[in-house]
């Protein structure tokens, strides 16, 4: 079985798996990982959302093959309780979740997000987050995060 | 994630927490994540609830679930205020049926309202016996001491202390309590202490932070998706693609090339299973089935022609409950008669994933994890599957995606023991997402018919209500009993199907007036993607969508304003009290008839009310929308809620939750239908079943929390829900002039009804 090397979370893996095999599996299963979460398997929610050289893609339907030579970055990668990324201290504060199973597609889809537009309006984070799901509804909660972490990237400078 | 989450087990070890008499010491039990203690928590003794650990904290045993709700830490405050210690020394147990006792899971948004009860009783006594102990402790009177943060002291003596710790930490009470012999959501105790009066609460009624949210954000929690135990197996189920369908032939040769694939076939149960788990999504797609039509084939009537189907069936079961004066005499005498129908389609669940449950069955015991909101209700059921007594299995809650009612959680755990039962290894079912929309038990479609006589002054001199559809428990809202399953369906079991729907839940005060229920036969008997159980706040929307935009038709025929109307004829005080405050809340300005106001563009802006009880909660909800004829697009910019669940534990929790309701009643109002043809559901992903995004959402959800602090807590998981549909409805109304009863109103449907009336 071939074998696939990229960065992880910032340290280097090599996988022998088949190279069609989605990389959410591989995370999941050959690397042990959790925060990717299978939601669809068909690019349509964003549960299994991670970086890829800082890009946001969707693992379940990413060959492993895909990422060879890449860095792919995970929620664990992001951030952590010591060293919060400011997404994550903002969905902290706002309490957002309710199940939670959704908050990975939206950390690393916002995170990625603000980098580019740090000071994207209302409009352009109803546009730009497209795509993701929430069953249980706590979209206000999302918005009020995403506004609050814009605080804290932005340096307090309202927009 | 290596192994079983260490955490759960050393939540759940605490010295005294179990029943049983030496609970394993917590290496032997995180090494073994199959334990089994072979002996269920007694309700009737104190140390099945409550536990003080030798560094003074408490364990605190749930039997039911923390959805996200902040449950968890609403429960917590509630054993603080009773024990006086401090929030942060609460710990809660839930979700394993090894640890705590059956109080029926998360079910009919009585967490608080009936959950909390057994544990503050329990808090209390706990309290009274350490009081006690402590009094000869310190050689003092009961009387003269005071407890902060678990500290007792002789008052205005402070060097004279003791601390719960040091009196009881790491023992049982071995106390009896009076348990009242119910299980499920009524289990309850009596004990000899009294609970603190409302007045003296300083922790319930306070917004603490949940302690669930971390985990959640860090991802440094397990999911029922990420257990993992050695051994362990991946399967796939493999489901009839078409209504009615049986298997005719399996060709394992088909899958014959993947690596250590075994094909698992029973009856209708059939299953790949591999070591890896792409392998076995792999064997799922490849394994080639004959699939045989039922004879006669079985034949469904399609999304579009569902409701005409509803309406020509007979009832199978008619309830009226509510029957006042002689109806049809006043119908008789009426000047005008408005009538009206309202059609709700099916919905699905479509939890955020597919349903997963690892299941590790020995020969005399099993232990299975699960997201299912009822894990006692899954121990029970696997304990009749696999004809063990119910004191040898072991149901794990792991936070799983939100269930909303019976999801495909229970189906998952079912499989999940079935074929580790059979294959005599760990075994782990994950669902597709085809699985997850096309395959979980479905809200049920409605057909409800109202009519009311107004006479020549417009007054509403008779009611008339009649809520018509599939029926809520055309499978059990809980996996207690394999039959309910499609586990045991596939397996031929006899069926366990019941008929009940629901009536509107208000205090209309017409004079002659008569509600009821009738419901049909379903769709397809057994083993089918279309079977009908609850879905969050289980007829709560289908119902009150139509009941609560007629009350609106009859303000309009009335020419009356829809608050005022309402005002005059509800009879609740708490009920009139929410009216009230939501349109204050609002600024609601009185009108008779449709406003059509301009916005932008070609933007028409309106508002509508709609209020609704639920168990003893009672909800307003004022919804304003923009509607764009041109794109049929709704949106549902604002909302007012006024909000009264009796005594609030915990505001921002509660705040949350409402607007959770307020977003998922939204989506299922503006978006949500499952679509069928003759043989197949259509709505099988996100594509073919959309739920509401961003773009959607509103802008502001203003929440009026009432709080009443001499009414108990009523629960408000789902009440908020049944609003908002008709709240929508009714504001669409105000904006166009135009009446929307078939829901979800989709931009298509939307479209064609102004189309209709231009
Ligand atoms: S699981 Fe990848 S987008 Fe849904
Ligand atoms: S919090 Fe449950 S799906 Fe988003």
């Amino acid at each position: 079985m071939p074998t696939v090397r990229f960065q992880l979370d910032g340290a280097p893996v090599s996988v022998d798996v088949a190279p069609d095999t989605p990389l959410l599996y591989v995370l999941r299963e050959q690397l042990g990982l959790s925060n990717p979460h299978f939601g669809c398997g068909l690019a349509q929610c964003g549960a299994c959302t991670v970086h890829l050289d800082g890009e946001p893609l969707r693992a379940c339907v990413a060959p492993a093959a895909s990422v060879e030579g890449h860095a792919v970055t995970t929620l664990r990668g992001l951030g952590s309780p010591e060293h919060p990324h400011p997404v994550q201290q903002a969905w902290l504060e706002e309490q957002v979740p309710q199940c939670g199973y959704c908050v990975n597609g939206w950390l690393m889809t916002a995170a990625a997000l603000l980098k580019h537009q740090p000071k994207a309006t209302d409009a352009e984070l109803r546009q730009g987050l497209a795509g993701l799901k929430c069953r249980c509804g706590t979209h206000l909660s999302i918005l009020r995060a995403i506004k609050r972490a814009q605080l804290m990237i932005n340096g307090g400078a309202s927009t | 994630m290596s192994g079983f989450s260490r955490r759960e087990f050393l939540l759940a070890s605490g010295a005294l927490v179990v029943a049983v008499s030496t609970p394993a010491p917590a290496a032997l039990l995180a090494a073994d994540g199959a334990l089994v203690s072979g002996a269920l928590p007694a309700p009737g003794e104190l140390d099945s609830w409550l536990a003080i650990l030798p560094d003074g904290s408490v364990q605190a045993c749930f039997g039911k679930m923390d959805m996200g709700h902040a449950l968890e830490v609403s429960i917590a405050q509630i054993v603080a205020e009773e024990l006086d210690v401090a929030v942060s020394q609460v710990a809660l147990v839930m979700g394993d049926t090894m640890t705590t006792c059956n109080q029926g899971g998360a079910s009919g948004s009585t967490g608080i309202a009936l959950g909390a009860k057994p544990l503050r009783n329990a808090a209390a006594e706990a309290r009274r016996l350490l009081l006690q102990a402590a009094a000869r402790s310190l050689s003092a009177d009961v009387g003269e001491l005071e407890v902060r943060e678990g500290v007792v002291s002789i008052r205005g003596r402070s060097t004279a202390s003791v601390t719960y710790a040091a009196l009881i930490g790491g023992q049982r009470f071995n106390a009896p309590v009076e348990w009242n012999k119910a299980t499920g959501n009524g289990m309850d105790i009596k004990v000899q202490a009294t609970p603190k009066h409302p007045s003296q609460y300083r922790l319930v009624g306070t917004s603490v932070p949940r302690r669930d949210v971390a985990g959640k954000v860090f991802g440094t929690r397990d999911f029922v998706t990420d257990i993992r135990l050695p051994g362990l197996l991946h399967a796939r189920m493999i489901r009839p693609p078409k209504a009615g369908q049986t298997i005719a032939h399996v060709d394992e040769a088909s899958v014959a090339a993947l690596p250590g694939v075994r094909v698992v076939h029973e009856q209708e149960l059939l299953a790949v299973v591999a070591e890896h788990e792409w392998t076995a999504v792999q064997a799922a797609r490849a394994l080639a089935v004959t699939w045989a039509d039922s004879t006669p084939p079985t034949r469904w009537p399609g999304h579009e022609q569902l409701h005409a189907r509803l309406r020509a069936a007979p009832a199978l079961k008619r309830e009226v409950t509510l029957n006042h004066g002689d109806v049809e005499a006043v119908f008789a005498t009426a000047t005008r008669v408005i009538e009206a129908e309202y059609d709700w389609p099916l919905q699905s669940h479509a939890s955020m994933g597919p349903a997963c449950a690892v299941a590790d069955v020995r020969a005399d015991q099993a232990t299975v994890w699960t997201g299912s909101q009822k894990p006692h209700a899954v121990r029970d059921g696997v304990a009749k599957l696999l004809a063990l007594p119910p004191e040898r299995v072991r149901a794990v809650w792991v936070m799983g995606p939100g269930s909303y009612g019976r999801n495909d959680a229970g189906d998952a755990a079912m499989d999940a023991a079935w074929l580790s039962g059979r294959l005599g290894h760990p075994v782990r079912v994950q669902g597709t997402r085809w699985e997850g929309t096309a395959w979980d038990p479905k809200g049920p479609a409605c057909a409800h018919r109202a009519r009311a006589a107004l006479d020549a002054s417009g007054n509403v001199i008779a009611y008339d209500f009649t809520a018509r559809g599939l029926s809520r428990v055309g499978v059990m809202f809980h996996e207690a009993d394999p039959r309910d399953t499609l586990t045991g369906m596939a397996l031929g079991m006899p069926l366990n199907s019941d008929l009940g729907l629901g009536a509107p839940a208000e205090s209309y005060g017409f004079a002659a007036k008569r509600l009821a229920w009738e419901v049909v036969a379903p769709l397809q008997e057994r083993y089918s993607p279309l079977r009908t159980s609850h879905l969050r706040d289980p007829l709560g929307p289908e119902v009150h969508f139509g009941s609560e935009q007629f009350i609106d038709e009859l303000a309009a025929a009335a020419h009356q304003d829809p608050v005022e109307f309402r005002l005059r004829y509800l009879t609740a005080p708490r009920d009139l009290a929410v009216v009230r405050a939501a349109a204050e809340r609002a600024g609601w300005t009185p009108h008779a008839g449709p406003r059509r106001e301009r916005g932008p563009g070609d933007v028409l802006k309106g508002r509508g009310i709609s209020f609704a009880q639920r168990s003893d909660t009672t909800v307003a909800v004022i919804a304003e929308v923009e509607v764009s004829p041109s794109t049929g697009r709704i949106w549902a910019r604002r909302f007012v809620v006024a909000h009264d669940c009796g005594l609030v534990i915990n505001p921002r929790g509660l705040t949350q939750t409402i607007e959770g309701n307020i977003v998922q009643g939204l989506s299922r109002t503006l978006f949500e239908e499952v679509h069928f043809d003759a043989e197949q559901v259509l709505s099988v992903d996100w594509a073919s079943y959309p739920i509401l995004e961003l773009a959607d959402a509103p802008e502001t959800v203003d929440v009026v929390l009432i709080n009443p602090t001499q009414a108990p807590p009523s629960g408000a998981g789902e009440p908020t829900m049944r609003c908002v549909p008709a709240a929508v409805a009714n504001a669409f109304y105000d904006a166009t002039g135009v009446r929307l009863r078939r829901a979800p109103f989709t931009a298509a449907r939307v479209k064609a009804a102004l189309k209709t009336h231009a």
